[in-house]
């Protein structure tokens, strides 16, 4: 019988479910991820307790190496203790770059030092991380940037500007491309690490169309990075970076096409659209165009959620991951902006509140949901970018050549 | 693809050779040239059935080998990817699934072997318009004689065995008539796709009752619906890589027209639905092998994927060969012609879609 659906982990679903029991704060039971909020740099003694409990268990990063604090799990493990976490309503305590993509990069390209001193932390939730990666006129084309490092010998000297550096403003330390040579685009880029916490690093968060600001602006005027703080060789960055993004990437579609995730609500838009737009004699919603257009976010959901069961599967036999992880993105984020806008329809005038009375909470978070999700498919590579590697790694079309 | 046992990978390793040495797309062009009277070639469904597939989901008891929907899967699929015609599906699969799921013992011991060794075929007939609708079924049965007419039923001519939905004292049944009863008119179609068709006519013709009611007949439909799903799924993939192929050879304007950017993101995106699309059948067919209460709305949600995915997969395939696309030399015109038809069988994309949110209560 093909193996498609989760394994049998009884045994270890009861251990979780009694030490969720044992450790989380009931005070937290059903509350967001304070990551995601203000609260983040003021959390409560209950968050606090939650971090360390989960930091100290490992299980924030479940399958990271037990070596450097992690869970030593497998994946269907993770799996139990994420669907416990959920039925317990309590939210995951560590988080942030460091566990969604620089974490899995470090420990797959970073010296056994680097591993010992900066994977714990994270592990622990004790140290925030910020990616160094886009400039004003380095975005797709990554690789363009001009943030320059100087090598000063025991460390780099580092002068530029990165933007869009999500939660700069919380972070401790920086995961940042620099050029160490000028003369070649690709193999003139290097991985460095540095704190944040050092005169010479400026900070602006940018106000964006949802009224938050989770990008930065970042400045750096002659910061500094120590050497032993180089990851992987010298120019030799490029192919870090690309790995990261795949990470990155990953993360991106999971939290994009699972339902409400970061950007949406929970309630689904069946239920949504019965209390808004009401039904008809036989029960079913009263607007048929409509209806048939929340059935087609719901299949590309469901059918989306399926294939990153097979994929997960398919991942277990072989060394490489699945062909359809390449999809993962564009399918995740295109489920979850037509899950947005379809929101907003439904709502009708109630969708279009920015804040105050007259708006319940639902409501004014729909709207905030459906602007800040417009950026989904834009950031961790564009959904053009990502038909452009479907394109050229999976389906092998070719470059246009020089002479037309 | 699914994680296959041994088994499983054995049958679609046998699937994909006899396909491609015995019967590629050409084999279903030299059936259409010479009229396709039977709908089609009567040495190659000789040879499924020597192979032991038209005994695939029947017990062993009865002469099948019971490895289960998703094997029988795997072959249709390899069959769809170079539009194999056979009656596999409609004996093999659906009408096996009747009598397996609703048959007495005598019924199944009656028919089942003969299904299983290709001696019978046999096949569904439900619709009565233009339209899938079983819930809506006319056709009656009464005194152990049905009456009514039958629509778009698949290898209808070629069929010794009809199983038919017909509305009996207690609600829609499913029912066995022999099609060569005196009281069975057919009329054979010569339909776009040139697979065997017919519409029939039952002027109170013998007819034995399946147990099981209306339950029965949707179990029954969902297990065919499946079945084309599956076939789809080959078909929409071997129309696809044609097409992938073609955009690496032709050259316009001094490029190989696949390095055009907006050739490359459509291909990127029917890449993306048929990855979508594999999952939601597959899943489907998982899911009938584990018996799961999930099937009805597994298996419309894998149908509608599937006919969304092939419907625009069979139009770029004409659209990205340019004029050759729109040759009858060309396969181009063969996928397009057969997607739409299995779009329609058994219920297409809107049908389904509509299922699928009935069934989740909206």
């Amino acid at each position: 019988m093909a193996d498609f659906g989760g394994t049998d982990l009884e045994a270890f679903r009861g251990e979780v479910r009694e030490w969720i029991a044992a450790n989380f704060p009931a005070a937290l039971k059903g509350r967001a991820n304070p990551m995601m909020r203000e609260e983040r740099s003021k959390p409560s003694a209950e968050q606090e307790q939650w971090r360390k409990a989960m930091g100290e268990k490992g299980w924030g990063v479940p399958t990271w190496p037990a070596a450097y604090g992690g869970g030593g799990l497998s994946g269907g493990e993770a799996r139990v203790i994420q669907l416990e976490l959920n039925r317990a309503g309590a939210y995951n305590p560590i988080g942030g770059m460091g566990v969604m993509m620089f974490g899995p990069t470090l420990l797959e390209y970073g010296t056994e030092a680097q591993k010992q001193e900066h994977i714990p932390p994270i592990v622990r939730g004790d140290v925030q991380w910020c990616q160094g990666f886009s400039e004003p006129g380095a975005g797709s084309d990554l690789a363009s940037l001009q943030c320059k490092a100087e090598d000063k010998g025991d460390h780099f000297v580092i002068n530029g500007q990165k933007i869009w550096t999500s939660g700069a403003q919380f972070a401790d330390w920086c995961f940042c491309l620099v050029r160490t040579d000028t003369s070649k685009k690709h193999e003139g880029i290097s991985f460095v690490l540095f704190t944040m916490h050092q005169p010479g690093v400026e900070v602006r968060p940018i106000p964006l169309i949802a009224g938050n600001s989770p990008f930065c602006e970042t400045f750096f005027t002659d910061a500094t990075a120590d050497k032993k703080n180089l990851v992987g060789p010298l120019n030799g960055g490029w192919t870090i970076a690309k790995r990261l993004l795949q990470h990155e990437r990953s993360g991106l579609s999971g939290a994009g096409g699972g339902g409400g995730g970061m950007f949406g609500m929970a309630k689904s838009l069946d239920v949504l659209a019965k209390e808004y737009v009401g039904t008809d004699e036989a029960g079913r919603i009263s607007d048929s165009d409509l209806r048939t257009r929340i059935i087609n976010n719901a299949i590309d959901a469901r059918a989306f959620q399926q294939t990153a069961v097979r994929a997960m599967m398919e991942a277990k036999g072989n060394s490489g991951p699945s062909a359809a992880t390449s999809i993962m993105k564009n399918a995740g984020t295109r489920v979850m902006q037509d899950r947005a806008e379809l929101t907003l329809e439904i709502m009708g005038s109630q969708g279009l509140g920015w804040e105050g009375e007259g708006f319940s909470a639902d409501e004014l978070s729909a709207v905030r949901g459906w602007l800040g999700g417009k950026a989904v498919t834009i950031y961790g590579g564009s959904f053009e970018v990502q038909n452009n590697i479907i394109s050229k790694r999976i389906l092998g079309l070719p470059d246009l050549t020089q002479n037309h | 693809m699914a994680v296959l046992s041994e088994e499983q990978s054995m049958l679609r390793d046998a699937a994909k050779s006899w396909v491609q040495e015995k019967s590629p797309v050409t084999a279903f062009r030299k059936m259409r040239d010479s009229g396709a009277e039977l709908g089609y070639d009567a040495a190659a469904w000789n040879e499924m059935a020597e192979m032991g597939w038209a005994g695939v989901i029947i017990p062993e008891e009865y002469g099948g080998s019971d490895f289960g929907y998703l094997s029988m899967g795997l072959i249709l699929e390899e069959l769809g990817r170079t539009l194999t015609a056979s009656p596999l599906l409609s004996s093999g699969l659906a009408a096996a699934s009747a009598l397996i799921l609703g048959g007495s013992d005598a019924q199944k011991s009656e028919w089942l072997p003969k299904i299983a060794e290709g001696a019978v075929v046999a096949t569904l007939a439900v619709d009565e318009g233009p339209h899938h609708n079983p819930e809506k079924t006319a056709a009656t049965f009464a005194g152990g004689k049905i009456t009514g007419k039958k629509t778009f039923v698949l290898e209808g001519m070629a069929a010794n065995l009809l199983v038919v939905s017909a509305k009996g004292p207690d609600g829609i049944g499913l029912y066995l008539v022999k099609a060569d009863d005196k009281d069975v008119s057919r009329q054979r179609l010569a339909l776009a796709d040139s697979r065997g068709a017919a519409n029939i006519s039952f002027d109170g013709a013998a007819a034995e009752p399946l147990t099981g009611g209306y339950a029965l007949v949707e179990k029954v439909l969902d297990r065919a619906r499946a079945g084309v799903a599956a076939e789809m799924l080959g078909s929409a993939l071997q129309a696809f890589e044609t097409t992938l192929d073609y955009l690496k050879v032709r050259v316009q304007f001094g490029q190989v027209i696949g390095s055009f950017q907006a050739l490359q993101h459509r291909a990127a995106k029917m890449f993306t639905d048929l990855e979508l699309s594999r999952s939601a059948v597959e899943a489907a067919l998982a899911a009938i092998d584990a018996d799961s209460p999930d099937v009805p709305e597994l298996v419309s949600l894998a149908k509608a994927k599937m006919g969304d995915t092939f419907h625009l997969v069979s139009n770029e395939m004409v659209q990205m060969h340019g004029g050759i696309g729109m040759t009858d030399a060309h396969d181009a015109g063969f996928y397009l012609k057969r997607a739409r038809a299995a779009e329609a069988a058994f219920g297409n994309q809107a049908y389904h879609r509509d299922r699928y949110a009935k069934i989740q209560g909206y």
